[in-house]
């Protein structure tokens, strides 16, 4: 029989050994997907088990306990959080949302590709760095540190996670959405703040939430910035706030063990909390991304 | 055909819109088709001497790209008048610079002058976003506000250059009635804009462009991404509305300006080749390059 033109079809005897491979990458990544996957459930599930015990209504809604002593709540830490990083929000996330609106839609490119680059930097800037410019900038001449300084590194912090996502979203919204508002006579500021913010909301609102999340357990600015506070619930953010990082800190270096149940427990706060966050900023970013494919 | 007697003046007529009822489209100039009119009362846009548009040495580079080499032509008002030729032969090009949205882009600039009624758009002291009023666009793809409902997309040229709400409902209305879209619609005025099949889209968009009241519309290819049913619904459409507006339509489909248009014309790399009566040009064409293209010699 002469020479099989489809000769190459045919296996040339490593099809075996190449599947062979194909079948031991493919498990490989599976593994690695599933330990990625693991180290978060492994995580959590260790905070709940160590901490739910001194989970409960009271541990929710009482100061801590004075001069260390265990039996105290969090209430005071939940809400000198809250403070801290609403500040910090406030300041960030409209800057944030305006820095994006900038070098996506009024920048030119020379411009808009230097302050992304910057902004990169900045979200690579260690925490602690963050802090100690804080301490020289404002807790030195305010003499005393205080949540308001805290607010502040965080804002820092906060500022381009915003700023990309919110960038990322933006340039998601179809330049076809523009191009029709152009040619309908409507005028380039005002094509941006009814036409593509409004388009891109979800995505806007994902950015600050996903922030709000990273920031909102971030201990080296609290340490260096925000260690000093009276007891009791405090509001007033020019001085010193509790958070709960820093009850987190505190409880776990007492020698007693129920503070350190009361660190786990004020731990699963912080985690629920950051889970719940992202899991609704997930959901407006589906929502978001729904709309502009439609 | 209730909702439309509702806002009918004693002067107008209107068309129904409604392709079982309406004669058989395909007519190219339609005079079987009852058209809207105004009376000289509605004002200036009643008037067809308004909406003639006149290209003069009209250059369009993209970089250093010259992709429109000295176009000479004119746009009569009451016409539909077709750009037809091969891809990348400028047509496109040619037509946003009417509207001046040639310039939107990065590196892109035109030369030359676009005369709407003597009034020259590429004079230094012509307000770029105003022209956009006078000289609408409807585009390729369907393009609605997904954030708006049906109406406010409808209007949203008029509300977002500030028009009282009366004026609004009522010109949103009518301009929905014009693009034959309004029984269609007229129970979800509130819904999503993007919950319409393509079709709709697009003549949404239409109505869109049509309530600002422009006096030229451009049109750049607006049937390509249709199903042909919708494509006939709009190729009736535009039957209708050159009364009312002047229209320009790039199509890259010949039967489709054999359709549609009065006046066709044919530009092969950046240059105009030839001009005239549609059924002059598919028929007896004075240029040699045009009857190889209407022939379908190249493509």
């Amino acid at each position: 029989m002469s020479a099989n033109p489809h000769a190459l079809l045919l296996d040339r005897g490593n099809l075996k050994r190449r599947n062979r491979f194909n079948r031991l990458v493919s498990g490989v990544s599976t593994i690695a997907a599933i330990l990625a996957v693991a180290v978060l459930a492994i995580v959590v599930g260790s905070v709940f088990l160590k901490g739910v015990s001194a989970l409960s209504w009271h541990f929710l809604t009482a100061p801590t306990a004075l001069f260390g002593e265990s039996g105290g709540g969090i209430s005071n830490a939940i809400i000198g959080s809250a403070i801290i990083v609403g500040i910090a929000a406030v300041i960030a996330i409209p800057i944030g949302i305006l820095v994006a609106i900038y070098t996506t839609e009024f920048a030119p490119a020379s411009i808009a590709h230097p302050v992304r680059f910057v902004l990169d930097i900045l979200n690579g800037v260690p925490t602690i760095i963050t802090g100690i410019f804080v301490y020289g900038l404002i807790v030195v001449p305010q003499g005393h540190p205080s949540g308001f300084a805290a607010s502040i590194a965080l804002a820092i912090v906060m500022l381009p996670i915003v700023a990309r996502t919110a960038q990322e979203v933006l340039t998601l919204v179809p330049s076809t959405l523009k191009e029709g508002a152009h040619a309908l006579g409507i005028a380039p500021w005002r094509t941006t703040v009814r036409i593509t913010i409004p388009t891109a909301a979800g995505g806007l609102l994902t950015g600050a939430l996903l922030a709000v999340a990273r920031v909102a357990g971030e201990t080296a600015p609290i340490l260096l910035l925000d260690f000093i506070f009276t007891q009791g619930v405090q509001t007033d953010p020019g001085q010193g706030l509790a958070s709960i990082p820093y009850f987190i800190f505190q409880s776990s270096e007492s020698p007693k063990p129920e503070a350190h149940t009361e660190a786990w427990a004020a731990a699963l706060v912080l985690i629920a909390f950051v889970l719940a966050l992202n899991v609704v900023a997930r959901s407006f970013h589906a929502r978001s991304r729904k709309r502009m494919g439609a | 055909m209730d909702a439309r007697d509702s806002i009918e003046s004693p002067a107008m007529t209107e068309t129904n819109p409604d392709p079982q009822t309406s004669p058989q489209a395909g007519a190219t100039a339609g005079p079987a088709i009852s058209v809207a009119t105004k009376s000289p009362a509605a004002g200036l846009r009643g008037r067809r001497d308004v909406g003639t548009v006149e290209l003069q040495g009209l250059h369009a580079y993209y970089g250093s790209n010259h992709a429109v080499r000295g176009v000479d032509l004119g746009f009569a008002a009451d016409q539909v008048t077709a750009i037809i030729g091969p891809s990348g032969c400028g047509k496109s090009t040619m037509v946003r610079c009417i509207n001046r949205m040639h310039e939107e882009i990065d590196g892109a600039r035109a030369e030359g002058h676009v005369l709407l009624d003597g009034l020259d758009l590429y004079d230094s002291r012509i307000d770029i976003v105003a022209v956009r009023r006078a000289v609408g666009m409807v585009f390729q793809k369907p393009n609605p506000f997904p954030t708006m409902s049906v109406f406010d997309n409808v209007v949203s040229g008029l509300r977002l250059s500030g028009a009282s709400r009366s004026e609004m409902d009522d010109r949103g209305r009518e301009a929905l009635i014009g693009a034959g879209l309004w029984d269609e619609v007229k129970d979800r005025l509130k819904g999503p804009g993007v919950g319409l099949s393509g079709g709709q889209q697009q003549r949404l968009c239409i109505a869109r462009a049509l309530a600002v009241e422009p006096e030229v519309l451009l049109m750049d290819e607006p049937c390509s991404a249709l199903d042909p049913v919708a494509t006939l619904k709009i190729e009736e459409l535009i039957g209708e509305l050159k009364q009312r507006v002047t229209i320009v339509i790039v199509t890259h489909n010949m039967q489709q300006a054999a359709r549609v248009a009065d006046t066709t014309v044919f530009m092969l790399d950046g240059e105009l080749v030839e001009v005239g009566p549609t059924d002059k040009l598919f028929t007896t064409p004075d240029d040699e390059r045009t009857e190889q293209y209407v022939t379908g010699k190249f493509g």
